[in-house]
Order: structure tokens, then sequence, then C-alpha cells
């Protein structure tokens, strides 16, 4: 609970109740690390509130006391300090949201610890922020980590900014510190955008200038802490905004009903708007804004709403309504920020999944063009990002999407990559702009299609992947199995590592960025030979899902049949035919699949062959009887 | 153009949510345990959805020791409402008469509410369970994401929580995976009732005061709402003018001496007051960072 209690409370209650419910929320973000007092800071603008309650109070004054750092006096850091706790209870430290109230603002503080995960922690809470209040000890002044919180706020969109230059007791309340401090980060603000800055001169400790004017700073007339987070204009939109709506829902309890439910993304929409549906660019018009209250005459930024249209036009669920003369832009390859967030580094050329506004597609990122060094803000070449690493990369996707770049429109430019195998949401992005290929790219219209080419040959094209563990016998089975095909007048490829690695990914090592992209070649490669009507048969470790399912996404559906050469490494390593094991296990070859880099088994091979127990010839019999049945051979 | 009020943030926010899950889900269920915050999440799934019906069951883990008053306030209000209701009672605890006297409320709410729980989920195959939680609640919950996955055996592994951005919400599970959905993450207790004041939401009576027998044990003053009560000898009920702060196992719930009969009554009463909202429920006080620890047992 939070709130602070004033006489009206108990004189008129329906006055204060008017009151309350009228009041507008604002979302910041608090950045500093412990050392700067960000957990005092919190803790006292929640006590000084009224918000605490008498036996989380009591609990305070016991934990003060006990574990205190102010010799018996209250702590407020132990408030929402609770990281000792859960270092204990094993749980992650991240974004931790608190809620306190005054007379006229409801907020919402984000409250992110200072060290560790910091850019991760940091992004995800300034994602929702419209405000940050940035610490700096007034002993220490503007620091690289003043400057790295500063850029990750700018880059998130944040436009206003609080300087607490806190401690202010240490140095005397010193008007010369303050100002010197102030001067500092202006200038280094300017050159990152930032502009709107306050800055307030505080001791979070103390509680000067916090919630109540200090007598300490009789030079600083500005507003109290408090004072400026209720004043500070929470509109981030302007009424100029263009309606944009992405589309979460289709309403049809009858066949007389039929509404598009969402949550608005940018300006504002009255029935009789003549509005596009995006991608695909359908015209229609308003024609009722629906709530369970009652129908609306007007509805704006950030209210989810339900409306029907005056056309029976296509809408599903993706797709963005938005108003007709500023429609956003269609494309299918951006240049943009990612933020990456996963234990496992990002992958050029892996398949991921994008999620903008309510429209999920899959995507690849291309080779970083650089990363960003957080505290220097150099760029960096790089060729993967890592944990908390944030670069710019191309992002291509299978299906073209409407956008607004992230600084005009955070809901319609912001996206989040989600692994297609553990469903872990592995970064964050921000579009800036539409790559102009997107647009100048066109397909060349070819005459001789496809299925001309497997006329003329008589024969159903498909890929036949074979994947397993070095020395699994892969490559000994696809080649009885091309054999097999060959004599029955089939025509075939075999792509294989040994006529890859020599030619085409012979610039390739075997990092996992390399095999990710090796694979992606081999993919494109085999599904071009399908298209000219051949039965490909292609033999590698592949040993991750996801590029796999690259491969498996590159041709259509029933063109593809994963065979799984399934043999124990124990076997694999004793038979060593090129004694390739051998020189992994003296630590000769680094990223040897098995040994120190995994193998992800498929899960749903077509073809599951026990290579332990059966001959190759065997192996390639269940192959072929398995392209019988599927239709593939007669 | 107009700014939102608070109210009206929270209310868009939660629709949101609700409708996300909705549309990426297989069978989502909502969780209703028939106090004032599930019917301000069922008053935002009628407005989420309308003109359709929610398009999801409610469903009640039932430990058979509510209070009567919310037994006919829950099947009256999904008869109103004209929703679904899905009432699920662990039938070990009906078997072996799992209840608070004997056996404790540690053993009575982990095999009535957690076991319950996770036994309904299975039983009916959900995927996707709203409930009413809010982060203000207590400590534990300041960090919990909006969409919570679980995992098969309904463990919540704290280390492997998504991060969650903007209103981008990462609804994808793995088989047997579920995920439960807090709409009311960000509301506050005051938000709850400032709401309930401006919608006029209807809620059970017992959170208005009235006289009611009731017993004063270790200092909670506890109603005797049936005969299954036992009564210490000598112990008699007297009846006091009371009312509950927060509602849940009659014999768990402790209940404070008011006055306050109207909804702007207790609203003043509460924001006067200035003990927290979860003290009066007994399953806090067991052991400190219980509330933890049922978390990751796969209490809601």
């Amino acid at each position: 609970m939070a709130h602070a209690v004033d006489e009206t409370l108990a004189t008129d209650i329906e006055a204060y109740l008017t009151r309350h419910e009228r009041k507008t929320m604002l979302r910041f973000i608090t950045c500093g690390s412990v050392d700067d007092g960000k957990s005092t800071l919190i803790g006292r603008l929640l006590y000084d509130s009224k918000l605490v309650f008498e036996d989380h109070l009591a609990s305070l004054e016991a934990d003060s006391k006990k574990v205190g750092t102010q010799g018996g006096d209250l702590d407020f850091a132990l408030l929402v300090d609770g990281l000792a706790a859960e270092r204990e209870q094993g749980i992650t430290i991240d974004v931790a949201y608190r809620f306190f109230s005054t007379d006229g603002r409801k907020f919402v503080v984000a409250d992110t610890p200072g060290h560790e995960q910091y850019t991760r922690n940091m992004v995800t809470g300034a994602s929702t922020a419209s405000l940050a209040v940035i610490l700096v000890d007034a002993r220490k002044g503007v620091l690289t980590q003043t400057r790295r919180h500063s850029f990750l706020v700018s880059l998130l969109g944040i436009r206003h900014i609080v300087l607490a230059v806190n401690k202010l007791d240490l140095v005397g309340f010193s008007q010369s510190v303050f100002e010197g401090i102030e001067a500092d980060y202006r200038a280094f603000a300017a050159e990152i955008g930032l502009h709107d800055i306050a800055a307030i001169p505080l001791s979070a400790l103390r509680g000067d200038n916090v919630t109540t004017p200090s007598a300490n700073t009789p030079w600083y007339g500005g507003p109290t802490l408090i004072e400026h987070l209720e004043t500070v204009p929470v509109d981030e939109a302007s009424g100029a905004d263009a309606f944009r709506m992405p589309v979460q829902w289709v309403n049809r309890p009858d066949l007389d009903f039929r509404g598009v439910s969402g949550q608005i993304a940018g300006g504002s929409v009255r029935p009789g708007d003549p509005v596009k549906v995006l991608p695909a660019g359908r015209s229609s018009t308003v024609a009722r804004l629906v709530t369970a209250d009652g129908d609306l005459d007007e509805a704006v930024q950030g209210q989810s709403v339900t409306v029907t249209l005056a056309d029976d036009v296509d809408v599903s669920r993706g797709d963005v309504l938005a108003a007709a003369a500023a429609a956003p832009s269609v494309a299918d390859q951006f240049e943009a920020h990612v933020v990456w967030m996963s234990d496992h580094e990002m992958l050029p050329g892996r398949p991921y999944l994008l999620k903008l506004g309510t429209r999920t597609v899959g995507a690849t990122l291309a080779q970083p063009k650089y990363k960003v060094n957080v505290n220097t803000l150099e760029h960096v070449a790089a060729k993967v990002l890592t944990l908390n690493e944030i670069g710019v990369c191309n992002v291509n996707l299978d299906r073209p999407v409407p956008f607004d770049p992230y600084r005009d429109n955070r809901e319609m430019g912001g996206f989040i990559l989600i692994d297609r195998f553990t469903n872990a949401t592995v970064a964050a992005g921000l579009l800036h702009f539409a790559l102009r290929r997107s647009d100048n790219v066109h397909w060349q219209a070819i005459e001789v299609h496809k299925g001309a080419h497997a006329e003329l040959k008589g024969q159903r094209p498909c890929v036949i992947w074979f994947t397993g563990l070095s020395g699994a016998g892969k490559s000994t089975i696809a080649n009885i199995v091309e054999r097999k095909l060959h004599e029955r007048g089939r025509h075939t490829y075999l792509l294989d590592g040994d006529n890859v690695r020599h030619g085409l990914s012979r610039d390739l090592g075997f990092t996992d960025a390399d095999r990710v992209e090796n694979i992606r070649r081999v993919a494109e490669v085999a599904g071009l030979m399908v298209d000219a009507g051949l039965i490909v048969l292609a033999s590698f470790i592949s040993p991750f899902r996801a590029e796999r399912q690259l491969a498996r996404d590159r041709v259509e559906d029933g063109e593809f049949v994963e065979v799984y050469v399934d043999t124990p490494l124990a076997v694999a390593e004793a038979r060593d035919p090129k004694g390739l094991y051998g020189k992994a296990r003296r630590g000769e070859l680094v990223n040897f699949t098995g040994i120190d880099s995994p193998y992800e088994e498929p899960e749903d091979p077509e073809v599951h062959v026990d290579a332990a127990r059966l001959s190759a010839e065997e192996a390639a019999d269940r192959v072929i009887e398995h392209l019988r049945r599927s239709g593939v051979i007669g | 153009m107009r700014t939102l009020t608070h109210l009206e943030h929270l209310e868009a926010e939660s629709i949101h949510i609700l409708r996300e899950a909705v549309a990426e889900s297989d069978r989502p269920v909502m969780l209703y345990s028939v106090g004032k915050d599930s019917s301000v999440m069922l008053h935002l799934a009628m407005k989420a959805f309308y003109p359709s019906k929610p398009p999801f069951p409610l469903l009640h883990v039932d430990t058979t020791w509510k209070f009567r008053a919310m037994y006919e306030f829950r099947d009256r209000t999904a008869h109103d409402l004209g929703v679904d209701l899905l009432v699920h009672q662990n039938p070990e605890c009906v078997e072996r008469g799992i209840n608070p006297f004997s056996h404790g409320s540690a053993v009575h709410t982990d095999m009535w509410k957690t076991e319950g729980l996770k036994q309904a989920l299975d039983l009916y195959g959900f995927d996707t369970a709203f409930g009413g939680a809010r982060r203000d609640e207590e400590r534990s919950r300041a960090k919990e994401r909006v969409f919570s996955i679980r995992s098969p055996q309904h463990r919540w592994d704290p280390k492997q929580q998504r991060p969650e951005l903007w209103n981008l919400y990462n609804v994808r599970h793995n088989q047997g995976e579920t995920l439960r959905v807090f709409p009311l993450s960000n509301w506050t207790e005051l938000d709850v009732w400032l709401y309930i004041h401006r919608e006029q939401i209807p809620i059970v009576p017992l959170y208005f005061a009235a006289a009611r027998p009731v017993v004063e044990r270790d200092g909670t003053l506890i109603m005797v709402d049936d005969d299954r009560m036992p009564l210490a000898p000598g112990e008699v009920p007297e009846r006091r003018s009371v009312r509950f702060r927060t509602l849940g196992c009659y014999p768990l719930t402790g209940a404070i001496d008011s006055e306050a009969d109207t909804l702007t009554g207790i609203i003043q009463e509460m924001l006067l007051t200035t003990s927290s909202e979860r003290q009066g429920r007994i399953i806090d006080h067991d052991s400190s960072g219980s509330m933890e620890k049922k978390k990751v047992e796969g209490y809601f």
C-alpha cells in the first residue's frame, strides 16, 4: 500500500476519493549503485510518503538495530534492500517494482541493482519508464557508471532526467560542488541527446530536498525531488502522433458483431476516421469504439478498446490498425540496436522469433556492424554479441511487418527476440530504419519454375539431412543411400563437409558462430538444388537444432527428411576414423562436438537410425524405406 | 490529447495482459478466490472481452473452510455474470478431513491450496492461469514477472525468469510448462479500493462491518462461522462489530473491530490505519520467508 495521509481523508472522504481517482501516473527508474544511496533514497520516498505500514516499520526498526549501517537509526535502505536475502535464496537479482503515491500522482519505480547483470536489468526497467533519476555521489562527481546509466537511458528513449546529487551533507552542502557536477553532467548529456535535465541537491539519508525543502541549501531555489516528480509532464506522446493500434484479438461473440481489440500505441482515434490495416494495406473506416461502459467518441494512446470497421475487411492478430493518412512503413529488413540478454551468445544467421507489437515472425541477425562499449561509448568490432552487450545489426525477417522507428514510437519500434527451442527471451531490440534493399530487391520472375525442373527429371525433389556426431557414420550411410537412388535413376547430389569446407565455407572455422554460418550456407545451397529439381543428401554434424530448423524452413513442407544417425559418443570415439577425438581429448582441437561443444539431439526426426546396432547398409535401407512410404520414390 | 488517470492506465494495462494471454495460449483459466482482488480481476476480464464473455472458465480451488458468505457470493457472481465456474476440492483432503484445527495451518494450506491447485491444472490441462497477486503485497513479489513460467511440476525457478520489456510479453512455453499471469501486478491495495469505488464492483459482505460471533485467540479475532469450529473449555463466542481486511479460510483469517459498513467507510478506515494487508493472514506468520518458499513449491 502506498498513500499519503492528509486531513480531508478524515473529514471529507468523498472529496478525497474523487481527487485520488483523478491522479495521473508516472513510471520512473532509479540509476546508481548501492554506494550512491539509491536504496536509501527509495526507502526515504516510501517512508516520507507515509506508505510504510506499522508492521513493516516494526521490522525496519528491529533490522536497523541488528544489521543497519546507521548506528541504530532507521536505515531506509533496509526497506527495499532484499539483496542479502535474495542471494541466500538463490533468486536472480533483477528489477523490482515499488509503488507510492502522493495527492497528485501514482508512481511506479523500477529499481535495478547497480552491479550484476546491469545492462540487462537497466534496459528492462527503462523500457517502461518515462523519467530517470540518476544518482551521483557529491564526493565523486560524474563517473564512468554515470555515463553508462545515461547512455542506456538515452538509448531507451527516456527524455526526462533528474540528476540527483546525493550525499551533499558530506561535502558541507557546498553550492560550488553541486554546480560543478551539474555543469559536468550537462556537457556530457548534451552529447548523447539528453536535454531535459533537472539537477537537485539531496541528502537521501537526512531527507534534504527529498520531500521537504532543505534549510541547508538556501542557495537552491528549485523544487524538491517529490515536487519535481509530481509536476513533470507525463505525456511522452503529443497530439500530433498518428493513430496506431496493434491488433491483439478478434472479438466475435456472434455473427452480427466483429470487432478488433487492442491497446492504442499512438495518437487517437474517432468514429469516421479512415484507417489502414497493415501490412496488407487494406483501407476502411472506424465505425464504433466499443467498450463495456458504452461506445466512445474518442480513444487515445494507452487505452484498451475494441474497434469495429465499416467494411468487412480481413483483420487478424498481429495486424496494425493505423491512420490512413500517416500509415507506418512495412519492411522485412532493418537496422537495429540489439541488447543481448542471454547466457548463450547471439549467433549471426541463427533463426530466432521476433515479437514486435502483437506480431511474431521468424528473424535472423547479420554479423554486428559494431558493438558499443557502454563505458566509453566507443564502437568496437564484433562477430557475435554476448550477455549484456549492445550492438548494431541488420535484422532480416521472414515476413514484412509494419513498424515505426523506435525514437518515434516505442511500441511500434521495440522488439524482443525469443529462442525457438528454449522459448527464452534472449534479446531486446530497437528498430531504427528499414534498409533500402528491402524495397529494391525484387525476385527475378522465373519462367522455368521449380515444378518444371522436377517434372523434367520425373522426380520429387527433397533434402535428406543426415545429422549426428563426428564418426557416427553419416557419410557412409549417405553414400549408400545416394548409390541406391542413383541405381533407381534419381538425380541426386551429396553435400558433405569435405566438398563444402574446402570451397563454399573455406573462410569459416569451428566456433559456434562459424558453424551456424556454415549450415546456413549449406541449407541455402541445398534449397537452391531442390528448386533445381534434385534430391539433395546433406551430411553434416549440424549440432544445433536451430540451424537444422533453418534448413527445414528453407524448403517446403514434406521436402525435408531429417535422418538422425544415432551413435553413442563412446562408440563414435572408439571408431575415431579421422583421429579427431584423440586430438580433441589432447586439447589439440577445440570446439569439438561431443567433447567441448554440445550436440543437440533431434526431437522428432523423420528417420532415427540406431547406428550402433545397424550396419550402414541396413541404416540406408531404413532411409530408402522412409522415402518410399512418403512418396519421394515409387 | 487528454491524459489518462492512473486508474485508466492500470485498467488498460490489465486488459492488455488478459487479451495477450488469451490470444496466445491454448487453455487459459482464471483463478478465482472470491476476494476483492478476484472481484476486480473478473470485472476487468468482463471488460477486456466485451461484448464476448471471457473465453475461459473461473476456477475456485476450494478448501471447504471458506466463510459461508464467500460460497454464496461466488455462486451468485458466476450466475449473474454468466461465466463458467469450476470448483476443485483436493479429494485426498476430503477423504482425510484435512482441517486447520487438527493439521495446522501449514499442512492445511499446502494440501488444500498448493496441491489442490496443481491437481486442478493437471486435471483440466490448463496451460495458462490468471492470478490476482499484486507486487505491493509482499517483498518477494516485487520482482515477480507479469507472465511467470512454471515447470511441468509447477515449480517456480527464480533463475529462469524472463526479462519483460515494454508491453511485450513472451507467452511461449514448452510442452508441459504452464504460465501464471498476474494482470494486477502494478496495482496497490489503494488502487484496488479506488477502482472498486469508481466501478461499483460487488464484493463479499464480509468486508463490511456487522455484528458477528467471534472468539479471541492469541490476539486474533476468529469468527465462528459454523459448528465445525472447536471451542476451548469456557470459550464463548461474543458478538462484536467486526469486518475482514482480507478473506481466506475462516479459522485462519483474523477480523478487526470496526464500525465501517459502507465502501467509503472502509476505504477511509483502511487509509487511516497503518498495518499491512497480509498481516491478518496466518499463513505468512508460519516462518520467515514463508511466502517465498510456498511460491517455489507452486502456491499461487
